[in-house]
């Protein structure tokens, strides 16, 4: 009746101030909020990177490694693997199906991997989804290429289109190939994943070309040239294998086997548990945005405090005209308070619009730059648990100037203190 | 309540801000008839404001009898002594009386928030509570467009008291109390404003309690209680409030 009445005009009158805070309260829910849908998003599109694969062979090095440049075309391979390492694991009766890959050229700033079929049949990501072609087909000859679907939308690929690739990782490769185009024979449908962001070829088609850079012959069995090419250098040879078993349960058994390897040094890894481990060291990182956002909220919250506690003297005098008028000092610590509350909710609901705003606007960007889809769904029980903690929080922060405002009206009486 | 029941009735009052320490008021007797104008004088810090939250039933007495329109106080829970406020009572501080973010219009309807009675008293006599609120503005000579549409922080101090005024007239309460409300007013106004104060009282029938020191100001009230004969605590007040302060 009388009070939220009050309590509007008074917000009303000091809307400036107020709009400030509740501004500030609702940015730092914003922080918070969004942190956590990235994280959530990142969670989603890093699991979903790799499925159905149960191991991945590269030369010696840290598993984490192995699997960011295998999977995410982060890093380089710091060897190479041999072919005869290649035939020799693919010998195991238990490997089901092998994806060799071969990495080291680029395309604007693009990975290229140097791949077979066995990809587009085998890999999957996703909860087993396997890759689709959008336009096209997977490549066939010796100058195919197939595109992911982000580097195809960047530079407007279609089927048909020549495509030069570049020696070395990075956008500032010297050694372009241009005498010898590639075809994009088939364009990738978008999975969301780092399979987007990067070029396929044969693997006999990067060691032509690198043949043919060295001047070499052009029909040479690329195979052939692998072994040549993986005694004398960084040329030839295989970055990693993806493998699947005919049995999950083999895993261990054939990483041993190939931990132990003879011929060179390799380690044999389960994506599961790596990306598992990676996750947890990036977890570290999202929890401390997590609490430096939570710190931004306090703050936010304490400002609103501040401006409800300098407001207090002047409203001292309010308070005593309106118990003049007939209001209990219960009416005082409801005007205080409910002020607070109000407050925080209304920072509450622009925080989240905010968000959700923000995530309309950069969901596409998100996706395309950093492959981090944002789910842009209702909040889940771990956004609404946040958000009724900033609620409770706002809720006590009223209660210390309502008391305090509460004294003030039963000593005060009906006596105006200047 | 009875009709001829006396507006104030107070007989062997004692009244101290906490218990144990030497009580603030001490009152033997004192009555206040139905429609008097009584002027209450007294120096500030002696007891006045203790007396007045007394009446307005913010505060109850340790031992005594405080009967407010025939009700007696003490008999009433603290949020029915609010209640019964808002029914009943007009106040008028010395200054800062409006509330800043009301306009002049809201800041005299302000008691039809907090009582029923008085809303149904005003819709009674006019149209809206607007309607009632423009005319006693209109009384008090303060219903120009230009004022009514002011903020109420840049009216003038006596325009200020004005609206006060018509504050504590809305609704027709039985009892105003005008807490030293001129001393904030250059001279000429301050006549003209007790003029309109009684003018106002007698249309609504209220009774009103004017207090002040200023003894340039007694002269229409036909009855002056002097604050010191009726405390007989004031006496020892001073040395004692250094002891609690």
């Amino acid at each position: 009746m009388a009070i939220p009445g009050l309590a509007i005009k008074s917000f009303r009158n000091r809307k400036f101030t107020t709009g400030l805070t509740v501004l500030s309260i609702a940015l730092s829910v914003m922080l918070l909020l969004g942190i956590e849908k990235i994280r959530q998003g990142a969670e989603t599109g890093f699991t979903n990177t790799v499925s159905g694969t149960d191991l991945i062979v590269g030369a010696r090095s840290s598993p984490t490694q192995l699997l960011l440049y295998s999977v995410f075309h982060i890093g380089n391979p710091t060897n190479n693997i041999s072919w005869e390492s290649y035939e020799e694991i693919t010998a195991n009766p238990q490997v089901k199906w092998a994806i060799p890959i071969s990495l080291g050229d680029s395309h604007k700033g693009y990975r290229v991997v140097g791949t077979t079929t066995q990809f587009y049949e085998n890999f999957r990501f996703a909860g087993g989804k396997h890759l689709q072609l959008e336009q096209g087909e997977w490549f066939g000859k010796i100058d195919d290429a197939a595109v992911g679907a982000e580097v195809a939308d960047e530079f407007g690929y279609r089927t048909g289109d020549k495509i030069v690739i570049a020696h070395g990782g990075g956008d500032e490769s010297f050694i372009v190939h241009t005498d010898k185009p590639f075809k994009v024979a088939g364009i990738l449908k978008r999975t969301g994943t780092p399979v987007d962001r990067a070029v396929y070829v044969g693997l006999k088609s990067i060691d032509a070309l690198h043949q043919d850079f060295q001047g070499g012959e052009h029909d040479h069995d690329p195979l052939v040239a692998h072994d040549e090419h993986g005694d004398s250098g960084e040329q030839g040879g295989l970055s990693a294998i993806l493998l699947g078993l005919q049995s999950r349960s083999a895993a261990i058994s054939v990483q041993r086997t190939i931990n132990e390897h003879d011929h060179e040094p390799l380690t044999a890894i389960m994506p599961g548990v790596v990306l598992l481990e990676v996750w947890q060291m990036m977890g570290m990182v999202e929890r401390l945005l997590m609490i430096v956002s939570g710190f931004v909220v306090a703050v936010g919250l304490f400002s609103m405090l501040i401006i409800l506690m300098t407001s207090l003297n002047e409203r001292r005098r309010e308070m005593a005209i309106l118990r003049s008028v007939g209001a209990r000092p219960a009416h005082v610590f409801v005007l205080i308070m409910g002020e607070a509350v109000f407050l925080t909710l209304l920072a509450i609901v622009i925080g989240v619009a905010m968000v959700y705003g923000l995530m309309l606007l950069l969901q596409p960007w998100l996706e395309s730059m950093y492959g981090l889809y944002v789910d842009i769904s209702l909040p889940t029980i771990t956004e609404l648990t946040l958000l009724g903690i900033i609620a409770v929080c706002g809720f006590f922060v009223g209660l210390i100037p309502g008391i305090r405002i509460y004294r003030y009206a039963l000593a005060d009486g009906m006596t105006i203190r200047v | 309540m009875p009709e001829e029941a006396p507006v104030i009735e107070i007989s062997n009052l004692r009244f101290a801000w906490k218990k144990r320490v030497e009580p603030v008021l001490s009152i033997a007797s004192l009555q206040v008839n139905r429609g008097e104008r009584v002027f209450l004088r007294g120096p500030s810090g002696s007891g006045k404001s203790s007396l007045l939250n007394l009446l307005a039933g913010v505060a109850l007495p340790q031992s005594g009898r405080l009967k407010v329109l025939g009700q007696d106080m003490t008999a009433l829970s603290s949020a029915q002594r609010d209640h019964f406020r808002a029914h009943h009572i007009g106040f008028i501080f010395q200054m800062f009386n409006l509330i800043p973010y009301l306009s002049v219009v809201e800041n005299v309807t302000l008691p039809c928030r907090f009582s029923k009675k008085r809303k149904h008293k005003v819709l009674a006599q006019a149209d809206s509570q607007q309607d009632e609120a423009i005319r006693l503005l209109g009384h008090l000579d303060m219903a120009q467009a230009d004022v009514l549409h002011k903020p109420v922080s840049e009216l003038s101090v006596g325009q200020q008291q004005r609206v006060a005024a018509a504050r504590a007239l809305i609704g027709s309460p039985e009892l105003v109390i005008a807490d030293e409300p001129t001393s904030s007013l250059d001279a000429d106004r301050r006549t003209a404003f007790i003029d309109l104060l009684f003018r106002e009282c007698d249309s609504a029938n209220a009774t009103l309690i004017f207090v002040s020191h200023d003894n340039s100001l007694v002269a229409p009230f036909e009855r002056t209680i002097e604050f010191h004969e009726l405390n007989h605590a004031a006496s020892n007040q001073q040395p004692m409030l250094k002891a609690v302060t």
